[in-house]
């Protein structure tokens, strides 16, 4: 990619989309200005494609925009009152396997999940909801973990994976009874080597990994998803003031 | 508790972490689980985290790091076991040991379990006690199984008629009928040479028999012209497809076929290794596949210059999963060989250019190798002449459920299901479910279709249903199922497939509603749409098809109302009832009752 040669491009929702080689359909929409809903990617780790709300259609076919390379000349729906169906449904399927009550989580208004739910015009959460089981480990004297937000997204296993290299995190279980597990053989996060200054505290897009004693230090209606939605934040558009951090 | 050597047993393991699952496989033999503290030292020993050893003995069904019993008892649930009584049997065990279904008994003799298809449908309803397998219960049989347990009868020592696995075949063909001498496959593509033989492969027409389709020709030669040092051949004997047994069959009486065809692959593809992954239901083919393997080494078959070739150093060795049917998908195979969740792969890349450790690989199912060692041996026209012109050869199929001869037919691909329904005596069939779970429901209208790729493709299942069976409780079987096995990785499956399974709960215990009839609909849209894997891509199937073609049977169960409400007071007074052991009218609230 040299600056001599021609830009490659894709179609979106009938906009051109420039891509450099390497970009995925996700990065190379939001690098344009083009917002897909997403959960479980982030830019600083290579996408993995669990959580699906990015799914576009290429080519007519459904495909994970977060893992699925931009090539040129591909056509691909991603604003569409089906793929808005899609998402929409996913969302609330994550709403109903958790534990989600946003009017009492410390995360609301800078939270991903909610961020979405609002940008996919989520009103009710329509299943029945699973109520799972899932106490709060707050051993550590730090942190506390409210696994009952846990959208098994996976950024934290791989933030201190790859960015701490300490390997709190992991899965264990499978199907709905997969949950994060933290790597002591007591099952307690105060066990573990976690630091507060680990990158896995910082990239847990809902209510699960919290620092103690900062509850509500940015008022809810000043948070990062308050000022502007999440369609704009992920583009780029700085909001007035950062919330939460 | 018996005391381990994990040191030297992961020594014996070369202290390879990618030897994790056989290794977790020899400590619940001993134990008959993983304690956290045997969790930690297999993680220093092996040089990987903790939490990633919790979380694979967490994956797989056949692993636990909770107490399990002395004995384990595992009832097959495939809906064929379930027609055969299995829940009744069941619960006769539970009551002989008063202890609650997935629970352990107080003295911890015992722990009874139900799992997913054991693959004995013929000869169900099955469990599985430890690592043995038992066909045919019967409550007489059900009764000795107690007796034994009760009196803590080692294994070894229990009647050896109880462990009989008996062989039905009620069809050959090509592969069935095939009689073939140790090497002569190998031989001949010997003499071929290497790009010939793909050639000849090809040339067949040889599609993948574990239900794909994928052309073999074209997997081999895709591997062999992927760069890198070294290549591997994968056989794929993780039959874990409801109603599925044929690579059974194979893999009891027709080993040395499938162990050809892998050896011709590597010489084909230039691999040095062989893998075999055997599902853990198996366990009584390890022994005897051991011995052959044995035997093939003996014979120089296997080993350096294998076959007599100069330079064509290959070996196989065998591992056995743990109760995890989406390891039958090649991806999450692969990560299953490395000791790792068995979750699928994004692809691409492909297995055949980066599989088990990121190396060219070829995983083929076991009846497709068994029959590339008869088209190097006989020549493509061994496939070629039978069959359609899209789906050239036979195909085993393993026929269950309501049928007067139950077993495996192998037939030219084309046969009608008709016909296989008259060959097995089938009387009054409702429906057929062609290629298990994930494959096709045909009512009876559809039954002069063909088992083809291009028609009703299959995998081998083949379950029958007369019209005594309840297809609102063939589904729901089958939505549990997908359920159990969903491996949790993305949110359609994971959270569709409960979803589906307790909707499908609900119509068939007679407190569905209409709307849950359209959100099945809906959640079934959702996993084929949004879904990782094949796994979630066709778990609504049989949902969508049943809803279709079987709509009455729904109707009459559901309520009139649009929403039935999800809290039921006389529900919620079922614990209070079981703590008090009672179950008389006064102990329920009269429906009408406010």
């Amino acid at each position: 990619m040299t600056d001599a040669s021609p830009p490659q491009t894709f179609q979106m929702d009938g906009h051109d989309v420039a891509f450099t080689p390497g970009q995925s359909i996700l990065t190379a929409a939001l690098a344009a200005g083009r917002y897909i809903p997403h959960l479980c990617f982030h830019p600083e780790f290579t996408a993995h494609g669990s959580c699906k709300v990015c799914t576009v259609k290429v080519n007519g076919q459904p495909h994970a925009s977060c893992t699925t390379p931009a090539r040129s000349g591909d056509v691909v729906e991603s604003d569409t009152d089906e793929l808005t169906q899609l998402r929409l449904n996913l969302v609330q399927f994550l709403f109903a396997e958790g534990n989600h009550f946003c009017p009492s989580c410390e995360k609301s208004g800078a939270c991903t999940l909610q961020g979405v739910a609002y940008e996919l015009g989520m009103t009710t959460e329509h299943y029945s909801p699973l109520f799972p089981d899932r106490p709060v480990d707050a051993s550590h004297p730090d942190v506390l973990l409210d696994f009952n937000r846990c959208i098994l997204c996976e950024l934290c296993i791989r933030a201190s994976a790859i960015h701490d290299q300490k390997h709190v995190f992991a899965l264990s279980g499978r199907g709905i009874t997969k949950h994060l597990i933290v790597n002591a053989e007591s099952g307690r996060l105060a066990d573990t080597a976690l630091a507060l200054s680990d990158k896995a505290m910082t990239v847990c897009p809902v209510g699960v990994i919290l620092r103690k004693r900062q509850g509500f230090a940015v008022p809810i209606g000043e948070r990062r998803y308050d000022h502007q939605p999440i369609s704009a934040v992920a583009v780029g558009h700085r909001p007035k003031e950062d919330g939460h951090e | 508790m018996t005391t381990l050597d994990l040191a030297a047993m992961v020594q014996r393991h070369g202290g390879d972490a990618t030897r994790l699952v056989q290794i977790l496989h020899e400590v619940t033999a001993a134990l008959g689980y993983v304690p956290p503290a045997t969790i930690t030292e297999l993680a220093a020993r092996l040089g990987v985290s903790r939490a990633h050893v919790e979380g694979v003995v967490g994956f797989y069904s056949f692993f636990s790091a909770a107490p399990q019993g002395r004995f384990r008892v595992r009832f097959s649930d495939n809906i064929t076991d379930q027609m055969a009584g299995s829940h009744a049997l069941c619960q006769r065990m539970l009551d002989a040991f008063r202890v609650e279904l997935g629970e352990v008994s107080r003295d911890g003799l015992v722990s009874i379990a139900r799992t997913s298809c054991t693959g004995l449908c013929d000869q169900g309803p099955a469990l599985l006690v430890n690592d043995r397998a038992i066909a045919r219960l019967t409550p007489q049989r059900i009764g000795a199984i107690c007796s034994l347990i009760r009196g803590e009868v080692p294994l070894p020592q229990w009647p050896e008629n109880l462990f009989a696995i008996h062989r039905l075949v009620e069809r050959r063909d090509r592969i069935l009928a095939a009689v073939m001498q140790p090497g002569e496959g190998l031989a001949a593509a010997v003499a071929r040479g290497k790009a010939a033989t793909i050639a000849e492969l090809e040339r067949s027409g040889l599609r993948g028999r574990g239900g794909a389709g994928f052309p073999a020709g074209a997997k081999w030669a895709a591997c062999a012209a992927a760069p890198g040092p070294e290549r591997y051949v994968v056989c794929n004997a993780d039959e874990g497809e409801p109603g599925t047994f044929k690579d059974r069959e194979l893999l009891m009486h027709h080993a040395e076929l499938v162990i050809e065809g892998m050896t011709v692959a590597a010489f084909a593809v230039g691999a040095q290794r062989g893998l075999v992954y055997l599902r853990a239901e198996y366990p009584f083919l390890v022994a005897p596949l051991e011995e052959l393997l044995a035997r093939r080494r003996a014979a120089g078959l296997l080993g350096r210059a294998a076959g007599g070739v100069a330079g064509f150093d290959f070996d196989i060795e065998l591992h056995v999963g743990a109760g995890a049917y989406v390891c039958g998908e090649e991806s999450a195979l692969i990560e299953s060989l490395e000791g790792k969740r068995g979750i699928p792969r994004n692809r691409p890349p492909y297995p055949v250019t980066h599989g088990y450790r990121q190396r060219p690989t070829v995983v083929n199912n076991v009846e497709t190798l068994a029959a590339a060692a008869l088209i190097a041996r006989d020549g493509a026209g061994v496939v070629r002449d039978v069959g359609t012109p899209k789906s050239a050869g036979t195909k085993l199929l393993s026929v269950s459920g309501d049928v007067a001869r139950p077993g495996i037919y192998e037939y030219p691909f084309g046969v009608t299901v008709r016909q296989v329904l008259d060959d097995a005596g089938a009387v009054a069939t409702q429906a057929v479910q062609v290629g298990g779970p994930s494959g096709t429901l045909l009512a009876a209208r559809e039954f002069g279709r063909r088992i083809a790729f291009e028609d009703v493709p299959s995998a081998g299942a083949f379950m029958v249903f007369d019209q005594r069976r309840d297809m609102v409780a063939v589904v729901e079987n089958f939505a549990r199922f997908f359920a159990h096995e969903s491996c949790g990785f993305c949110t359609p499956c994971r959270v569709g497939t409960t979803l589906a399974a307790q909707m499908m709960t609900r119509i068939a215990t007679g407190v569905g509603s209409r709307r849950d009839v359209k959100d099945l609909a809906r959640v079934a849209g959702v996993m084929k749409a949004a879904s990782h894997c094949g796994l979630g891509a066709t778990a609504g199937a049989p949902v969508v098809a049943a809803l279709e073609k079987f709509r009455p049977a729904f109707d009459q169960r559901l309520r009139s109302l649009d929403v039935v409400p999800t809290f039921d007071l006389d529900l919620a007074l079922a614990p209070a009832r079981e703590a008090t052991a009672r179950d008389d009218q006064a102990a329920h609230l009269d429906e009408e009752s406010p």
